[in-house]
């Protein structure tokens, strides 16, 4: 579905992705792992679309989007919630909402969108009206979540979703992302919470200074000396 | 021997109330843990006692002098300085200048810019900078900019840290580092009082923690008591 192939970014001269190659496959969860200043965010970043590799080619359902502007991704299926949420502070959680439904086709169909984002997050429903600005930290990570899907995306990419939650709301955006796919929704996961993470996705990559270091199944990683070193604090 | 309490302390946002009546206190040599779902009042707590709010009623004392009402900037004269959840460090200056300001604004007589710079330096290497002290703070990853924070704050000499969310973003291996640095800046003679959803740090770090809930405090004990508390874990825990 997403092929990333050979990828170099750069910030002015500091390179930041060195050669990555990823590929996503339909229904898959994918976890992306590794140290803050890895490059993960860069990595997402150039697959939506707001920086442009250097070298090497991104495609998604076949076709190159490399070099495409961000809102044409979205158009064609990619939505990206980012990392520290990225709301509309002076919006309302409803107009936040929709600001995500702007794909020709979401759209259309956005009443009924925002009626399954309200089921999958109830207490949005009640705070439509209030302003982002006034949410708490939990809550404002549902409205970022709701937006990503607001654009019906055939692949969505979370940055970071579990940030600064309570651990009960932890577990329940991870049951949240699990069901995504059940609506045949794939994911693109970031996380710095490994252990849960390798545990509801199906493949990971890890990432270090900016090249892929190692890929796998979740269930091998989960087992490799080098994983539970680095990344699990065992 | 408190340094740091508070009594009946309420604060209202508009009808809603996102502290209500919460008394505290945090020991001298202390490290004490605020926990809380999303919502429950945990930074409004911190900001009122840094000042950028005022209590509706209540009050707020350091040293046992009430520091409800005054300005920010006196209360972290006074020795209470604080990191930000969402990150507040001087975006387009370089890393060093950001911990040479909290130097120069902290103390209470002229420092000789050599002085602050030494101070400035040593503390970059306290909290793992070092090498990034020419760097722009905005080009730092979040869990740095976290550090910087963490470094200009105790550039103002204080003698009571908050910090909120410090772990927030990082890694199990990461968090060990903080925990670590924790540990150390309390070897220093600092108290701390620590917002943070990261468990495993809250429940090996902290002496006490104090648990808020829709702004009320509904639990307080050693972190084997919390983690027990039947309440604590239905509203927080979680499982």
């Amino acid at each position: 579905m997403l092929e990333v192939c050979n990828v170099n970014t750069l910030y002015g001269k500091a390179q930041a992705l060195w050669d990555v190659c990823l590929e996503i496959n339909e229904a898959e969860i994918v976890a992306l792992v590794g140290s803050n200043g890895a490059g993960k965010t860069t990595l997402l970043n150039t697959i939506s679309g707001f920086l442009r590799p250097a070298s090497g080619s991104v495609e998604f359902l076949g076709q190159r989007i490399d070099g495409l502007p961000p809102h044409s991704i979205v158009e064609l299926g990619i939505s990206h919630v980012p990392e520290g949420r990225k709301l509309f502070a002076d919006m309302s959680v409803r107009e936040n909402l929709e600001m995500g439904a702007y794909p020709h086709h979401a759209w259309k169909q956005r009443e009924e969108t925002l009626k399954q984002v309200y089921q999958v997050f109830p207490v949005l429903k009640e705070r439509e009206k209030q302003l982002a600005r006034t949410l708490s930290g939990g809550e404002r990570q549902m409205v970022a979540m709701g937006r990503g899907l607001m654009s019906r995306p055939k692949l969505c990419m979370f940055d970071e979703p579990s940030y600064g939650l309570a651990p009960v709301l932890v577990l329940e955006v991870f049951q949240i992302i699990k069901s995504l796919r059940e609506q045949g929704i794939t994911v693109l996961l970031i996380e710095q919470n490994v252990r849960r993470t390798l545990e509801i996705a199906d493949r990971a990559y890890v990432l270090e200074n900016g090249r892929i270091c190692l890929e796998g199944a979740c269930g091998e990683l989960l087992q490799s000396d080098f994983v539970r070193k680095a990344y699990l604090g065992l | 021997m408190p340094i740091l309490e508070g009594e009946g302390v309420t604060k209202y946002f508009g009808g809603l109330a996102a502290v209500w009546n919460v008394d505290f206190h945090v020991n001298q040599g202390e490290i004490v843990g605020l926990i809380g779902p999303n919502g429950a009042g945990k930074t409004t707590l911190f900001n009122l006692i840094s000042g950028a709010l005022v209590p509706k009623s209540g009050v707020i004392r350091f040293k046992d002098e009430k520091i409800n009402g005054l300005k920010p900037h006196k209360i972290c004269k006074m020795g209470v300085a604080r990191t930000f959840q969402a990150v507040k460090v001087f975006a387009t200056m370089p890393v060093l200048d950001n911990v040479l300001l909290g130097s120069f604004f902290g103390t209470p007589h002229s420092t000789s810019s050599a002085d602050a710079t030494r101070e400035a330096t040593e503390l970059l290497e306290f909290v793992g900078l070092s090498a990034m002290r020419a760097t722009l703070a905005k080009d730092l990853t979040l869990a740095n900019q976290k550090r910087l924070e963490v470094a200009r704050a105790l550039a103002t000499k204080p003698e009571i840290l908050l910090l909120d969310e410090l772990m927030a973003g990082l890694n199990p291996t990461e968090v060990a580092q903080d925990m670590e640095l924790i540990t150390r800046i309390r070897d220093k003679g600092i108290t701390i009082f620590m917002i943070e959803h990261v468990m495993k740090a809250i429940m090996s770090v902290c002496d006490r923690i104090m648990v808020l809930h829709h702004g009320e405090k509904i639990a307080e004990g050693t972190p084997q008591e919390i983690a027990t508390s039947r309440t604590v874990v239905e509203v927080y825990l979680g499982e």
